[in-house]
């Protein structure tokens, strides 16, 4: 393949997966509001457009238009860099994420990805474990106690249960030998007997519960969101921030979430694996729509849990994770490894 | 094509500036941070040597560093913060009494 | 002639380098510790020119994403404020900085002048982290256990250091170590 065309598709493909990726943390935000909103017995947006579907459009346009505050005793240079630290990390990580096989065009193989590293989820670990420093960056540098405490407590959160979350995807690199995303969903073809789907989560039903809990530690997500605890710390980290630079911190919590399912879906649930039928064109279509499906369904897993559990206690999140969830993912990843050698 | 030796320039010249930083900074927390510096700057030529005598064990020397690295991060942090606990000061100058 | 490789070798040297003027330059603890993070992010930067790309992952992951959180976690936590300029510093700093501009050249003088014609290719050692593994676990599996132990030593000694004195009531959690 000629350089211009590999530079003008992978231009294309940033293009395409940014958009899509925008529009998808726009209308999670709305799939939150308006299922936890039925979850309560109450409506969700309305309003604006039918089923308040125009509403992240109009949320958007109310982030632009409102004043941006600089509180006087902030530590300006990291008070600005914080929230572009946190939504640039975030959404660097979707361009190692394959969601579907190669397609053919032209006569050229274009795979749907943006970039194909071999070591591609040491690259979302290393991308994510960076995005610590804009939680961190915006607590401190707000001089604020309520800030400080929330980016003190995501630092410390995020470090703890980021062991949980490597020591849970070693057991499926175990599996698969490969860091590779693409190589981690082909080991995941075809099926058990016949008719179970040969996902990970069936061989490594333990690890993928460390990584869902983990995982929303690791966003700062209900029942793990004691950064931004309003309850306690007004809005944690981001209480200083408002207009565009406070959506940049929703923004990222959300293309965070984004991310976190569609690893989820690569390693544990069989990536775009799913039944192919029908014409040509269906046929290079639905891997993309089965990718986008069991993304969608841990998304909507993750507003399930918000709506349905309380808050823990700061004590209780940290003796969770390093009393309960690191032995358990050390326990399984021993087994697989003596299992994997046995066989 | 680049030289072994600008590595080794570049690893040298890092290494330096963490052994000014360990001899002029006051701050304990960040005469701590000039030694990894030095730490990093000592892992750039592990990595250019191991690329040019093709030798991986560079890489896996570096790996050993990384991890004393951590070892000695953990606990040299906490020393600082059971320092700050008793003297309420980070300067290194006035953590001259061995006993208060 | 500049090629590719030589152009991206001085770009992430000069973010190393600028880096690692800036952490002695700045004041206050968090300021250096950001541009450690820099010098960081950019020697994994030289590491996937040199083909390293496990080491450039685990720079990232290990020294950039665990290391400095704690540093900037412990830099938080004790509220560090602007270092303090003393008799000691000013003394420091008229012996230090012409030491270190002395001790550059001369290494970069020795080093550009009896280093022969070794010249290193882009991805010259490709260290795929199954061949890295593969000698860690068996030509260097008893270095390997033995940083296992230093590491447990380590989280002993900062969880004893770092805790509270029995005396007063325990709160929070102690300080977290990352392997």
């Amino acid at each position: 393949m000629p350089i211009w065309i590999y530079i003008v598709a992978t231009v294309i493909k940033s293009a395409i997966v940014l958009l899509v990726l925008l529009t998808a943390v726009a209308y999670t935000v709305w799939l939150e509001r308006k299922v936890v909103g039925h979850m309560q017995n109450r409506w969700g947006p309305t309003r604006v457009g039918p089923f308040g579907l125009l509403q992240p459009a109009a949320d958007g346009i109310k982030f632009l238009f409102k004043e941006d505050l600089t509180p006087p005793h902030v530590y300006k240079p990291l008070f600005l860099a914080a929230p572009l630290i946190a939504v640039i990390f975030a959404l660097t990580s979707i361009a190692v994420i394959p969601f579907g096989n190669a397609i053919t065009l032209f006569g050229y193989s274009f795979p749907l990805q943006i970039t194909d590293v071999n070591i591609g989820l040491l690259v979302i670990l290393g991308v994510t474990s960076i995005g610590v420093y804009g939680v961190a960056l915006a607590g401190w540098s707000s001089n604020n106690k309520y800030s400080l405490l929330g980016g003190l407590r995501a630092s410390a959160q995020m470090v703890s249960y980021e062991i949980s979350l490597g020591l849970s995807l070693v057991g499926v690199l175990i599996l698969s030998g490969s860091f590779s995303l693409r190589e981690i969903v082909d080991v995941q073809g075809g099926t058990f007997l016949g008719f179970i789907p040969r996902w990970n989560i069936f061989l490594q039903p333990v690890a993928f519960f460390c990584y869902l809990m983990a995982a929303y530690a690791e966003t700062n997500r209900i029942p793990f969101d004691l950064p931004e605890a309003e309850t306690e710390l007004v809005a944690g980290y981001h209480t200083e921030y408002s207009a565009m630079k406070f959506a940049m911190f929703f923004m990222a919590e959300y293309a965070n979430m984004i991310t976190v399912a569609s690893l989820a879906t690569l390693l544990f649930l069989g990536g775009w694996h799913g039944p192919i039928f029908g014409p040509p064109i269906l046929q290079a279509l639905l891997p993309v729509f089965w990718f986008g499906a069991k993304v969608f369904a841990f998304l909507f897993l993750y507003i399930w849990v918000r709506g349905t559990l309380p808050r823990f206690r700061y004590d209780q999140l940290m003796a969770f994770g390093w009393k309960f969830l690191l032995p358990l993912a050390l326990a399984n990843l021993i087994v697989t490894a003596i299992v994997v050698v046995v066989k | 094509m680049v030289p072994l030796s600008y590595y080794l320039v570049l690893s040298g010249i890092l290494f330096a500036c963490g052994v000014t930083g360990f001899l002029i900074k006051r701050n304990i927390i960040t005469i701590f941070m000039s030694i990894e510096l030095m730490l990093n700057g000592v892992n750039l030529s592990f990595v250019a040597f191991a690329a040019h005598w093709h030798v991986l064990a560079g890489q896996i020397f570096v790996f050993f560093v990384m991890v004393v690295a951590a070892a000695e991060a953990a606990v040299g942090l906490a020393i600082i913060i059971a320092v700050y606990r008793t003297r309420e000061t980070l300067n290194v100058d006035q953590v001259n009494l061995l006993k208060l | 002639m500049l090629s590719v490789h030589l152009i991206l070798f001085l770009a992430f040297g000069a973010v190393c380098v600028a880096g690692a003027v800036n952490l002695l330059v700045q004041r206050h603890p968090i300021n250096s510790a950001l541009s450690l993070i820099a010098v960081m992010a950019a020697l994994a930067g030289e590491y996937l020119l040199l083909g390293a790309e496990f080491v450039a992952a685990l720079q990232v992951i290990v020294y950039a994403g665990a290391i400095m959180v704690l540093f900037v976690f412990v830099i938080m936590l004790l509220n560090a404020g602007v270092e303090e300029r003393t008799q000691g510093s000013r003394v420091a700093i008229i012996i230090g900085i012409p030491g270190m501009l002395i001790g550059s050249v001369l290494v970069a003088w020795v080093v550009l002048r009896h280093s022969g014609t070794g010249e290193v290719a882009v991805g010259a050692l490709p260290g795929p982290p199954k061949t890295i593994g593969d000698m860690l676990f068996h030509e260097f599996l008893l270095p390997f256990e033995i940083t296992s132990i230093l590491i447990l030593v380590a989280i002993m000694g900062a969880v004893v250091l770092a805790s509270k004195p029995p005396s007063s009531p325990a709160e929070g959690p102690t300080q977290k170590v990352k392997d």
